[in-house]
């Protein structure tokens, strides 16, 4: 029996259209814009001006905080304004736009030679120091910052490294591609992350419909001391920290806590791969893969896009919006954010397009709940979906923190599951950020 | 390009809707349904058909002419209300009283609490019952099971096997005949295996989960076996307690209504032993031969209590 999350979760259909295609690179257009903000974190302050001549990698934005990430120039060109660009948050933030030169000038000390840096000598700082200079965030989707994850508080000590390689989204196949592609980079930035971590053992976690990934990470991982790989039964949401966690290790991490709690660092699969970048080629963070997919595309595909390429000219090279698109959404259907356009540009944060025809897009009218108690079935936290969307819509804050609507983690299984397709996520994320509020108000008054 | 379409997550849905789920559970009546067509006869029609025909009606009328508003017969609630009310009377019962029953079902059991998912105690149980009270001598004549009889009210009657167990009137049947359903008893409680098609037919499609029937079920048998060993001669066996009378309609059909059961795993099990312990009380202890009617009720009422304070279990403890 294979391994899985012991608490609820969904089968949604896998539509992992993109299977199996190689990588191919965006070209860059002839203006980026790059954002400072990610979705998580302070967005970065800008270290360049108008007129400024940038060269690939360059550093354009100085993280600001301790939960914030520096932005480097994926282009080289002029820096033609620093200024609010809508992105894929629904919000104008801050980015660097660039006017790019056809040069594509790197900086200098970034290794672009293609050969694979298996040794490395550097000390714990110096990694984190550099992981933390590359800019390097969470590539899962929640965009937290790489280092601040690799320093835990002085009290508690990680045993295990989970590298997340669950990709339990349908639709997306970036990082399985990745996989295929960039294996034994992989694995060497495991290796650098157990060094700063200090652990003996860490753990790939995949899903078992991505086969040819589990094999060939664990020929792979043979040469590799303390790395296994784990191939876990299908089952959403498993990609999500928690869930990983109970599936690799059968531990749970407590209410409101960490993974460190339960002696656990998860790292994401695409991060890994950058944090090799960081620290064997010290290239920071200036790409990624993303998936351009959908049920009408004629070739849903996986693409390198540099940040700040805007997702038109992406989508565009990818083979244009196909026929009767009625949705586009940002990252995958379970999670993802529906955009009003393309005119979008990549984010750290981005890993796919999807597009949806009517049929797919349109939400069927909500009935009566008939009490059925599939959401409660289904959540993978153990929540009563259908009780906080009615003290949602009661606005019944206190009785919804008690019910620890802080837990949900936003998978969108209940709202998957119902017959009666009621919007319990949405009642619920809205419930949740009150609460989150009041929770903040309480507490700051306190101190 | 038209306008895109902006919505939260999730994008994608299961395709699970109300109208997939009640046509579950209708495919899963159907070998009990069946089972008494066979050994009724004629009767056993006219009562399901005069049943499901006035369920729908009814909540067509009521939705269209009081309440004004949109109708919802066509996602087959109203159906599974009239076929399981039909389940529950004796097939020689008059029409006109099957038609009472439907309307204090659908009437007062679920549009006046609001409809769908709202109302609190088992529509068609609480229609039976109604009628067991207004019609006992109606309610409590059952007819000898006669294999495609084309009797209707003038079938010849007799003692179910609960009062012959008793020690009242009549013979108990054997095992094999509680198994097919030749025995006497409601049109639909009478053939056990019949319905245990039904319940995995229900657990395969996830209609159910295991939980209700299952608890029910082993109380029933663990809290009459302790009786049974204790005083053999007073007490029934716990073989007759799980075939005998509506235990096993009730267990899987009746219990497991969505609306009236608790909404989480550990809720339901408890929700399980209550109806399992009223039962064997009142079969053993009451004036009653047959208590799974009352016991579902009487639980059906705690169910709010139970949602209350059993919560499913979290993922993570909480710590301080």
């Amino acid at each position: 029996m294979l391994k899985t999350f012991k608490i609820g979760g969904v089968h949604p259909e896998e539509n992992k259209l993109s299977a199996g295609a190689k990588i191919e690179t965006v070209k860059v257009p002839s203006q980026v814009v790059i954002p400072l903000a990610h979705y998580s974190g302070k967005p970065s302050v800008a270290v360049v001006k108008r007129g400024d001549y940038v060269k690939v990698g360059q550093l354009i934005g100085q993280a600001d905080g301790y939960v914030s990430a520096n932005v480097h120039s994926s282009v080289s060109g002029t820096v033609k304004k620093v200024d609010v660009q809508l992105d894929a948050s629904g919000y104008k933030r801050p980015a660097v736009f660039i006017d790019v030169d056809e040069k594509d000038e790197w900086d200098e000390g970034i290794d672009l030679s293609p050969e694979l840096e298996k040794d490395f000598s550097f000390t714990k700082e110096e990694i984190i120091e550099k992981i933390k200079y590359a800019g390097i965030v969470g590539l899962g989707g929640a965009t937290f910052p790489a280092h601040v994850k690799l320093l835990p508080p002085p009290d508690k000590k990680a045993e295990v490294l989970i590298i997340n390689a669950v990709e339990c989204e349908p639709y997306l196949t970036c990082d399985h591609q990745l996989m295929l592609e960039k294996g034994e980079e992989i694995l060497v930035g495991t290796r650098i992350l157990m060094k700063v971590l200090d652990v003996e053992k860490a753990v790939i976690g995949i899903e078992n419909n991505k086969k040819d990934a589990v094999e060939h990470l664990t020929n792979l991982a043979q040469e590799y001391d303390g790395i296994t790989v784990q191939a876990l039964k299908v089952k959403y949401p498993q990609g999500g920290e928690k869930q990983l966690i109970d599936a690799v290790l059968n531990r749970r991490v407590p209410s409101g806590k960490i993974p460190i709690e339960v002696g656990a660092v998860v790292m994401n699969v695409a991060t890994t791969y950058a944090i090799y970048e960081a620290v064997q080629k010290d290239k920071p963070l200036i790409e990624r893969v993303m998936t351009v997919t959908g049920k009408n595309m004629k070739t849903p595909g996986n693409y390198w896009v540099r940040l700040g390429v805007f997702l038109s000219d992406v989508v565009e090279q990818a083979g244009g919006i196909p026929e009767g698109t009625k949705k586009i959404i940002a990252g995958g259907p379970m999670m993802g954010r529906s955009l009003m356009n393309l005119d979008i540009p990549m984010a750290k944060g981005t890993a796919g397009v999807l597009f949806m025809d009517k049929e797919e897009a349109l939400r069927e009218p909500d009935k009566n709940c008939i009490r059925c108690a599939q959401c409660v079935f289904v959540c993978p936290i153990g929540l009563e979906p259908f009780l906080l969307m009615n003290q949602s819509e009661r606005e019944m804050w206190d009785e919804m923190e008690q019910n620890r609507i802080m837990d949900c983690i936003e998978c969108g299984s209940c709202s998957f599951t119902c017959p009666s397709t009621r919007p319990l996520l949405d009642y619920i994320r809205y419930g949740k950020s009150t609460v989150g509020l009041r929770i903040r108000k309480r507490t700051s008054k306190m101190t | 390009m038209d306008k895109l379409i902006i919505s939260p997550a999730p994008h994608v849905h299961s395709n699970n809707s109300i109208e997939k789920t009640m046509r579950q559970v209708i495919i899963a009546l159907i070998p009990t349904m069946l089972a008494g067509f066979y050994f009724f006869g004629l009767g056993a029609v006219i009562v399901t058909a005069v049943s499901v025909i006035s369920c729908v009606l009814f909540e067509y009328l009521i939705q269209r002419f009081l309440l004004k508003g949109p109708t919802t017969i066509s996602d087959g609630s109203a159906v599974i209300t009239g076929l399981l009310l039909a389940m529950n009377l004796p097939s020689n019962i008059p029409f006109w009283i099957v038609i009472l029953g439907a309307l204090f079902a659908i009437g007062v059991a679920k549009m006046s609490f609001g409809g769908l998912g709202n109302n609190p105690f088992n529509p068609a149980l609480a229609g039976r019952v109604f009628l067991l009270f207004s019609f006992p001598t109606q309610m409590t004549s059952w007819p000898e099971p006669s294999p495609l009889s084309l009797q209707y009210v003038d079938a010849a009657t007799g003692a179910t096997p609960l009062v012959a167990l008793k020690g009242y009137a009549g013979e108990v049947p054997s095992i094999l005949n509680f198994l097919t359903g030749n025995i006497g008893g409601s049109l639909g409680e009478v053939s056990a295996v019949a319905i245990i098609i039904g319940l995995i037919y229900m657990l395969w499609k996830r209609t159910i989960t295991w939980h209700i029937p299952v608890s029910i079920l082993v109380t029933v048998a663990v809290f009459s076996g302790i009786l049974h060993t204790a005083n053999p001669e007073a007490y029934i066996s716990p073989t007759y307690h799980l075939l005998s009378g509506g235990l096993l309609l009730g267990a899987v059909f009746m219990a497991t209504d969505y609306a009236t059961s608790p909404m989480n795993a550990r809720g339901m099990l408890v929700y399980g032993v209550g109806i399992g312990i009223i039962t064997v009380v009142i079969r053993e202890f009451g004036a009653y031969p047959e208590g799974v009617s009352f016991a579902i009720l009487i639980m059906n009422a705690f169910t709010p209590l139970i949602n209350t304070y059993i919560k499913p279990k979290r993922f993570g403890k909480i710590m301080k």
